[in-house]
């Protein structure tokens, strides 16, 4: 199964996707089990490092958080932007958050949340010091913002993958 | 009745992402520096994209659904690239 | 219009709100973008037009096309994902190519690179966990 199969969750999306692209039938069903058959071999020669999930039932909780925490800075930068950023009284600035994460997938996924989130955007991660760069677009409180980071999503990722 | 509030709303939409598009456009041109406009491109190209879905919607068709996805692949791998050539293509090397 | 005068109420009122409100985000962005003073500030703009902006405009657009063609129209939402994971790629790649540019430059305004570490000259993806930052990996 596993040599058939070498990536089933990318090969199992991978033929959803097909099925949305196109209309449901079963030549199309076919062929895209084939192509995501495809896929997945081509995946297990390229990357054998593949990310492992300790804990997936935390994933539901995780998108939640996300999600809300998107639509809540959504309004909070919107609000910023037409009201001139509280009349010229906002400062932005830079700011350094020590990691303890340390799986590669686990961080790509971090990497994802932090820039999707307006507000905040990933600039630099040092892999040997494990210290993240960021810039905050309303840097009120600094530690509410590095608390944010290793609170709320790093223990949940921590969780998650390591 | 709901025929008009679509209507509305896609005309809405489409003049909100037309004005979004222009002023990404504007970026573009006033820069300052090279990464500004970079983004201005960024930006214009997803408008670009979103423009395409909301036209779909207006005329009811699912072909538009293939161009924006073109728009979109294209638009990321320029903005990609144009990226990696600020990282090291221009001040240092 | 008139494919749209069929569409019942209960899908047309959430749509159009979809509709306004995601159009709405993305024109805040870019003007936000063309408005804000400094690189690191504009970062932070276009970031509305690709997460709710986006989002907005694809969950109408499944609602209104799944009640035209009577059957669940998902495809739109290939476009959200795809956008979700590009545009943390594309963003943090310029944010870290104006953190170099500047470095070069000795500007002032940004911080210097991590714990007196030389500046780092491009070497993306050649170890493992800076190559995690680029692309997000595939599940």
């Amino acid at each position: 199964m596993s040599r058939l199969v070498p990536h089933p969750l990318l090969s199992a999306l991978l033929l959803l996707m097909w099925l949305a692209l196109t209309r449901v039938s079963l030549g199309q069903l076919v062929l895209g089990a084939l192509v995501a058959l495809v896929a997945g071999w081509a995946m297990a020669r390229l990357r054998p490092a593949r990310p492992r999930l300790r804990r997936a039932s935390a994933i539901p909780r995780l998108l939640g958080l996300v999600a809300w925490d998107i639509l809540r800075s959504n309004a909070a930068v919107a609000w910023l932007i037409l009201t001139d950023g509280r009349h010229g009284r906002r400062r932005s600035g830079f700011l350094r958050v020590p990691l303890r994460l340390r799986d590669p997938s686990a961080l790509a996924v971090l990497a994802i949340i932090v820039t999707a989130t307006p507000g905040t955007a990933w600039l630099e991660y040092d892999a040997e010091t494990g210290v993240l760069l960021l810039h905050v677009f309303d840097l009120v409180d600094e530690s509410q913002w590095r608390d944010l980071i290793q609170t709320r999503y790093e223990s949940l990722l921590m969780e998650i993958f390591e | 009745m709901s025929g008009t509030i679509l209507a509305l709303a896609l005309g809405f939409a489409q003049v909100a992402l037309g004005l979004a598009g222009g002023l990404a456009v504007l970026t573009i041109l006033r820069g300052p520096r090279a990464q500004d406009r970079v983004l201005g491109l960024d930006t214009f190209y997803v408008t670009g994209m979103l423009l395409f879905l909301v036209t779909g919607l207006r005329s009811g068709s699912l072909f538009f659904f293939e161009a924006a996805c073109v728009i979109g692949v294209t638009g990321f791998v320029a903005t990609v690239a144009l990226a990696k050539f600020l990282l090291r293509g221009e001040v240092i090397e | 219009m008139t494919h749209l005068d069929a569409v019942p109420l209960w899908v047309a009122l959430p749509a159009a709100l979809l509709l306004v409100l995601g159009s709405g985000l993305t024109l805040l962005g870019a003007f936000g973008l063309a408005r804000l003073q400094s690189f690191y500030d504009r970062l932070h703009a276009p970031t509305l037009g690709t997460s709710w902006g986006t989002a907005g405009i694809v969950l109408a657009s499944v609602l209104l096309f799944s009640w035209l063609e009577g059957r669940p129209v998902l495809q739109e939402l290939l476009i959200g994902v795809f956008v979700m994971l590009t545009t943390p790629v594309t963003l943090m790649l310029l944010g870290r190519a104006s953190l170099h540019r500047d470095r070069a430059e000795g500007s002032a305004a940004v911080p210097p690179a991590g714990n007196a570490r030389p500046a780092d000259r491009g070497t993306a993806g050649a170890d493992g966990a800076r190559g995690a930052a680029t692309p997000p990996a595939w599940p």
